[in-house]
């Protein structure tokens, strides 16, 4: 007979990002200790709300299975008494022991049944450690020092094998029936919609009624909704509203407010993308009647916007200019040092790298806004608020623009910066956080990152190439290996070159990365016609013949020297193909390279490269060396492997 | 039926004294929150339960908008309530609480969203949530879990209620300053002079050299009590003293962000003092009275 389970884990309101995690811990964990303990069954389903955590499963044995042991006892030459005490230890008497034949000898040995447990007994151990067993990324206790520690208090606890109870306990609370289980906290048990799913179903599908024939339509944010999703037991949105004034301070700022401080969507006008003066706000409950929640959450809002506005007006009151003095007391990192000796580096840095008086100028007022209240207040905005205020200051587009940009790319998702002065000076902040960085020994390692140096990486490397700037890659030491590593990253993972491509081109050595770009991409392209991928083991062959060979000299050949045929003809297309790639684009040099395909394979067919005579045998090195080195400038070819068609 | 402010602030009184709770006065030193009166710092600490209640008025010089902001004040009024140990039920009590106010929570929007509390100059925090009605702060609930650096026996629920947002919800206004205080009387006429003339003195007058040496010499008072074992109530004193001076200096900007840590820092080292000298006299080995 099989029965189903059902487990129900109540408690007070569990942080909404922690719930997934934790469900899907709890699911597996469970499902791992049916198996282990051969009672049968599979979860079937797993839901959570903020309130509870709910398994059900299906198919669970009411015994788990009989088994036998057998418990390996002393050698027979050690006497009867030996046995005696053996089986006297496991309850049993000699008659009932076996011998077990061994390559030491013969044992005695107890067979013996043992009879499968109620699968309610076990669940009834198993239950507290599973349930405690969820690791929580913070966990409290509330019964008293020394007692059970969960993400928040558990409150309720329904355990059903069938329609019996299992009984346990955590934290003073037994375990019980459906009738233990909360319900909503104002809505009781209609109230609870347990399903994740149908929660966000419920929340687009009133979303798209309450906007129809508006207009309108709100700003996607996956991450919004499911915070909403995970903080509501019963969501239901209403569209609230705000006075047009508002719409006077910049839309980062009315988007930020809304999104961070009260988790409203916000609404966009469908035509023309500008921000609208509504918002959507997710309740949990079923209804606003009166209007009495739009209303609360209106004048909420209102005094948010009132608190920007005025740090707006109190900002304006200082330049960012003249806030470049207050960044000596803004520390960038401890061991580096201020955001003032930072702006130092980065402004020097610029420059360096050929940015323009308007690059310039954009990283000395980029880090300004640190100082004023905004920031504080909404620190997600840091470098656009800096922008918006330059603007308003006075500044050239070129500046703002660059200073609003520079902290990007956020993530890989994220653009970089649109103008080359933001580019530049992205770039500079990055490099200089890099570099210092290294410098004091703030290297990430494992999951460690504190100053997301991954991130700054990331974006140096997008910048300069998809920003196509020219740079020598001209970094050292463990800085270099740490670049090296998120640029086989970047190719590999975000581009989509395979590893053998991104190989061989790195290993021709880094001028700067658009090049490396270049490069791949003319791999990639070639690397499908018939010829290359022979040419490429060729030489491949050509570098472990040159490497047995011990041989490094590469020097000019001896056209004196050279047999007719396979050799000479080699050497003529050698020549050819080396004045075609000279002035050439990557990719019909790597085409013109192939077309040395059939002339390598006749030289291998037919010429002894190890000839007799010495001179001979130094000269066919020789143009197998010059070969390897003329043409892997754009890509190692010995580091292609083939693909298996 | 019209609920002024001292109304909503007796009925909450009301309602947690009918629950077990001591209705307390508010601390006569200033302090930054509720949590820092010692009804709260103190009591937490030790294996005693104890249930208080009381209005403290927070004064936090940084926050002074002139009387201009609707929503931000130098001084606000919390209403903390103490549960140690925090019962089973606490929730719905605490919702009675609101209803106790007049709030048909039937026709409201209720949200408890994560928000843990940390004190880095108590060297104390807990875990819990801000509680949302209608988008809108009303409370602050927090389980503490240490308290001067010390693992608590007992686990208190602490209940801050925002008693101006709180009052300004009730009685549907956009600016603290018109909430109804009494018959006849708006929180303006109560409190706006005090908002001008203490953010004018703590944004511009207030003297930076002798916050400075009062900071000092309330630290040297608050060592020397340490050293001698206390008691520990008047050298929490000196704790509160330089909390609040370090708070005008800071509304100064006296305290650059380098200094900052370091002074935070000054003032734990005291209260953890404090705090490990009051626990000590409260566990059962110590057989005094003396913190009672």
């Amino acid at each position: 007979m099989s029965l189903p389970f059902y487990l129900e884990v109540g408690s007070e309101e569990i942080p909404d990002w922690m719930i997934v995690p934790a469900l899907n811990h709890l699911q597996d964990a469970f499902q791992s200790w049916l198996d282990a303990n051969q009672i049968g069954g599979r979860v079937t389903r797993a839901d959570a709300t903020p309130r509870r955590l709910v398994l059900r499963a299906e198919g669970l044995r009411a015994r788990q299975e009989d088994s036998t042991e057998i418990l390996m006892g002393p050698p027979k030459s050690a006497g009867e008494g030996a046995a005696r005490g053996f089986a006297k230890k496991n309850g049993t008497t000699v008659d009932q022991l076996q011998i077990e034949m061994t390559p030491k000898g013969e044992y005695w040995k107890f067979v013996h049944a043992v009879p499968g447990r109620n699968t309610a007994d076990l669940l009834s151990e198993a239950l507290p450690g599973l349930i405690l067993g969820v690791p929580w990324p913070k966990t409290m206790y509330w019964t008293g020092k020394n007692g059970p520690r969960w993400i928040r208090p558990i409150r309720w606890l329904v355990a059903l094998l069938g329609d019996e109870v299992v009984p346990f306990e955590i934290a003073n609370v037994k375990s019980g029936g459906r009738e233990r289980s909360q319900g909503h906290r104002l809505l009781g048990a209609r109230g609870v919609i347990v399903s994740a799913d149908e929660r966000r179903e419920k929340i687009e599908r009133e979303i798209a009624a309450l906007l129809e024939s508006t207009g309108l339509r709100v700003k996607p944010d996956p991450d919004l909704l499911h915070t909403l999703v995970y903080i509501t037991e019963y969501p239901t949105p209403i569209l609230g509203m705000f006075e047009q004034q508002y719409l006077r301070l910049p839309r980062e700022v009315l988007s930020t407010v809304m999104r961070h401080h009260q988790k409203y969507f916000s609404v966009e006008n469908l035509a023309t993308g500008e921000l609208a003066r509504n918002f959507i706000a997710v309740m949990n409950t079923d209804a606003d009647p009166d209007g009495l929640v739009r209303q609360g959450n209106e004048r909420v809002l209102r005094a948010r916007f009132n608190d920007a506005r005025f740090f707006w007006e109190v900002d304006q009151k200082k330049n960012l200019e003249d806030r470049l003095p207050d960044l000596a007391h803004v520390t960038f990192q401890a061991k580096v040092g201020s955001y003032l000796e930072k702006t130092h580096r980065v402004v020097a840095l610029v420059k360096e790298l050929g940015g323009n008086q308007d690059a310039q100028r954009a990283a000395l007022l980029a880090k300004c806004d640190l100082t004023t209240e905004m920031v504080k207040e909404f620190t997600d905005l840091q470098g656009i608020v800096g922008g918006l205020y330059a603007r308003e200051q006075g500044e050239p587009p070129e500046v703002w623009r660059a200073i609003y940009e520079h902290y990007k790319p956020l993530s890989m998702e994220d653009s970089i910066p649109s103008t080359p002065e933001g580019r530049i000076v992205a770039l500079a902040d990055k490099l200089d956080t890099l570099r210092e960085c290294f410098r004091v020994g703030l290297v990430p390692s494992g999951s460690k990152d504190p100053f997301a140096l991954r991130r700054a990486a990331q974006g140096v490397i997008r910048i300069l190439v998809e920003g196509n700037i020219v740079l020598p890659f001209a970094e050292t030491g463990e800085l270099r290996e740490f670049l090296l590593d998120r640029i086989r990253y970047y190719f590999r993972e975000v581009r989509g070159f395979r590893y053998d491509e991104v190989n061989a081109v790195l290993a021709s050595g880094i001028r700067d990365l658009p090049d490396v770009a270049a490069r791949l991409e003319a791999l990639r392209d070639v690397r499908p016609t018939e010829d290359f991928e022979p040419l490429a083991a060729s030489f491949k062959r050509i570098a472990n013949i040159l490497r047995q060979a011990e041989f490094r000299d590469g020097g000019a050949v001896d056209a004196g020297l050279l047999e007719d045929g396979p050799e000479r003809d080699l050497y003529a297309d050698f020549n050819r193909v080396r004045e075609t790639i000279g002035t050439s684009d990557y990719r019909p040099a790597l085409e013109a390279i192939a077309t040395l395909r059939p002339a390598v394979d006749r030289f291998f067919d037919k010429v002894l490269v190890n000839a007799p005579d010495e001179r001979i045998r130094r000269n066919r090195l020789t143009l197998l060396c010059n070969l390897l080195t003329e043409f892997s400038a754009i890509a190692d070819f010995s580091e292609i492997a083939p693909s298996n068609i | 039926m019209k609920l002024y402010y001292q109304d909503a602030v007796a009925r909450l009184k009301g309602y947690w004294a009918e629950r077990g709770c001591i209705i307390q006065e508010p601390y006569d030193l200033e302090v930054g929150a509720g949590t820092m009166a010692p009804e709260t710092f103190l009591r937490v600490l030790g294996p005693r339960p104890y249930r208080v209640a009381y209005v403290q008025p927070s004064r936090r010089p940084a926050d002074g908008r002139y009387g201009e902001n609707p929503n931000r004040l130098y001084k606000h009024q919390q209403l903390q309530v103490i549960l140690k140990p925090s019962p089973d039920d606490i929730m719905d009590q605490y919702l009675g609480s609101l209803r106790a106010i007049g709030i048909d929570l039937a026709r409201h929007d209720i949200k408890f969203e994560e928000d843990n509390w940390e004190s880095p100059t108590l060297g104390a925090w807990g875990i819990g949530w801000q509680v949302m009605l209608d988008g809108m702060e009303i409370t602050q609930f927090t389980y503490f879990q240490q308290c001067g650096g010390i693992d608590l026996d007992l686990v208190p629920a602490e209940l801050t209620y925002g008693l101006e947002r709180l009052v300004a919800f009730l009685q549907n206004v956009d600016s603290v300053y018109d909430i109804e205080w009494a018959p006849g009387f708006t929180y303006r006429q109560v409190r706006f002079d005090d908002e001008l003339q203490f953010s004018m003195y703590n944004f511009e007058m207030a003297d930076v050299a002798m916050l400075w040496k009062l900071f000092e010499l309330h630290e040297a008072e608050g060592h020397r009590l340490l050293k001698i074992g206390g008691p520990p109530l008047p050298a929490y004193d000196q704790v509160l003293k330089c909390s609040h001076l370090f708070n005008l200096l800071d509304s100064r900007g006296a305290i650059s962000v380098t200094e900052r840590v370091g002074v935070i820092g000054r003032v734990r080292r005291l209260a953890v003092g404090v705090a490990e000298i009051w626990n000590k006299l409260e566990q059962p080995q110590a057989g005094g009275e003396v913190a009672a």
